[in-house]
């Protein structure tokens, strides 16, 4: 079969016939890969910790996770797990030992604690899905400026470390505080592009589930992503999830900068949508993920034998949960409930599964989630300038023969 | 490991984490494949640009009739403004004209 939703090309060969994504991408022979938008071509790359990725830049690195992967388990690989970098001044030569977290701003005692104060506190665990702000904005119709990502800058991990809280208490967070701020090694290359800080309202960062993290999916963090200390802020878009975590600071204002006031936004409305092309007239900082859901099994474009087919894939939101994950196999015509997986949390992906019967011919199948919020993927796109919160209800089409 | 009222906590699992201690890393990042199409001004595109980042930071941005002068016009503005590339006045216009020709 060739799947459509990410070509991949052998050098000096124009397609593969028989092979799937995932089979390509673990073969070192292919060398590209097209996202189905125009100017979708990328470079299939191999970065050290990870297998083969789709590069969409270089300096600072970005990498997007091939779609296959999230088919083969409800946990993402840490050698698949996406990348993404603003500042090219990466860290990477990291010496644990060495390495200090600073706590400090509105608090009574001030911190300096080292990878083993921390991992001597109370370890906790949560799996959770991290999804990059910017993840499918390059389907956006019409299209938007910013990183030209498919639907692989997401993946679900379980992290291991200590909630925030614990370390705050310790600090002694002064009345009058209001949010706090996160910062990692990495930095700009000019010291006039503003660094890349993060702020959470307080009461969210001491709220018991963000955590500073050191471990994923029972190893330590890969360098790209964020070794050795990470935040994870779950239900929320990867934006926050500082890495290479090294600095917290308590303030009693609202942090102002560039990444928290002008960039990571998105229309201050019940949809936090615009007429396609508009500018909203307000906007608040981007926070909670959109309910989503995706067919993992069949690519676009599969070819099938006809008869019953199980179909595969996961769902996911903001932290409610799922409640229901429904079916099309007529373009939307008809909806069939889908078989939910285990209960990894209300964080993590949820696998689903259904049995559908395909007579030959085409048909166009699709997947929407409901998650115990009530919220339900949209049929049509919506739409904001910067391509964020992407969450129509996906098609993909196949023939059944 | 310790329960302390965390709402989502899973069960216990013994951990690779938990028993060895971090070991330093040295991370070489793999060499840049993308590069700046010929034309005229790349050299001038390519002093005041590639210092921050790659070349694929151009090459990915969509295409089509919106992405045009007005798209690099900004995006350079936005660069010098928001980023602070000290990019000279009369180097703007060139790198404009090399983006919207090029890409």
């Amino acid at each position: 079969m060739i799947d459509r939703r990410e070509i991949i090309k052998r050098a000096g060969i124009a397609a593969l016939g028989a092979a799937t994504g995932l089979s390509s991408v673990k073969a070192f022979a292919v060398d590209t890969v097209t996202l189905p938008f125009d100017n979708g071509e990328r470079p299939l790359v191999k970065y050290p910790q990870k297998r083969p990725m789709i590069g969409l830049t270089a300096r600072p690195p970005q990498l997007e996770t091939p779609f296959a992967v999230f088919n083969e388990n409800v946990i993402t690989p840490n050698n698949a797990f996406f990348v993404r970098y603003h500042l090219a001044d990466v860290p990477l030569n990291i010496d644990p030992d060495k390495f200090t977290l600073e706590v400090k701003g509105k608090v009574d005692r001030p911190l300096k604690l080292s990878l083993k104060d921390i991992k001597k506190l109370p370890a906790v665990e949560i799996t959770a899905v991290n999804q990059c702000s910017g993840n499918s904005r390059g389907f956006s119709n019409p299209r938007v400026a910013g990183g030209q990502l498919g639907n692989g800058a997401m993946g679900n991990a379980r992290w291991r470390g200590v909630p925030l809280k614990l370390v705050l208490d310790q600090a002694g967070v002064q009345a009058g505080a209001k949010q706090v701020t996160f910062n990692g090694m990495d930095g700009p290359v000019s010291d006039k592009t503003p660094d890349f800080v993060k702020a959470l309202e307080l009461d969210h960062a001491r709220d018991g589930e963000v955590m500073l993290a050191y471990g994923m999916n029972g190893e330590y963090l890969p360098v790209l992503n964020g070794f050795p200390l990470r935040l994870v802020v779950p239900g929320y878009y990867g934006t926050y999830w500082v890495k290479h975590l090294n600095e917290i600071t308590v303030i009693d204002n609202v942090l102002d900068n560039f990444w928290m006031k002008t960039a990571y936004r998105i229309p201050d409305n019940d949809c936090h949508c615009v007429e396609p092309g508009t500018a909203p007239k307000s906007t608040i900082p981007i926070n909670r993920f959109t309910v989503r859901s995706f067919i993992t099994s069949v690519a676009d474009g599969a070819k099938l034998k006809r008869g019953t087919t199980t179909l595969k894939g996961i769902a996911f939101d903001g932290g409610k949960g799922i409640k229901e994950v429904a079916v099309s196999s007529d373009g939307g015509k008809s909806w069939m409930p889908a078989k939910l997986g285990k209960d990894l949390g209300k964080y993590s992906f949820r696998q689903w599964t259904l049995p559908v019967k395909l007579e030959a011919g085409a048909h166009e199948l699709k997947v929407r989630a409901t998650s115990n919020g009530g919220e339900v993927q949209p049929m049509e796109a919506l739409w904001n300038p910067a391509g964020y919160l992407r969450n129509v209800v996906e098609t993909v089409r196949v023939t059944a023969a | 490991m310790t329960r302390i009222n965390f709402p989502t906590l899973l069960a216990a699992a013994t951990l690779i984490v938990t028993a060895a201690a971090a070991a330093p890393v040295s991370y070489t990042l793999p060499e840049e494949a993308s590069s700046l199409k010929p034309g005229s001004n790349v050299e001038v595109v390519k002093n005041n640009c590639t210092a921050c980042h790659s070349a694929d930071y151009v090459q990915t941005q969509p295409r089509g009739p919106k992405f045009s002068k007005d798209f690099w016009q900004a995006e350079v503005t936005k660069m010098i403004k928001v980023y602070g590339a000290p990019i000279d006045d009369a180097d703007v216009g060139k790198i404009v004209d090399y983006l919207t020709a090029n890409y």
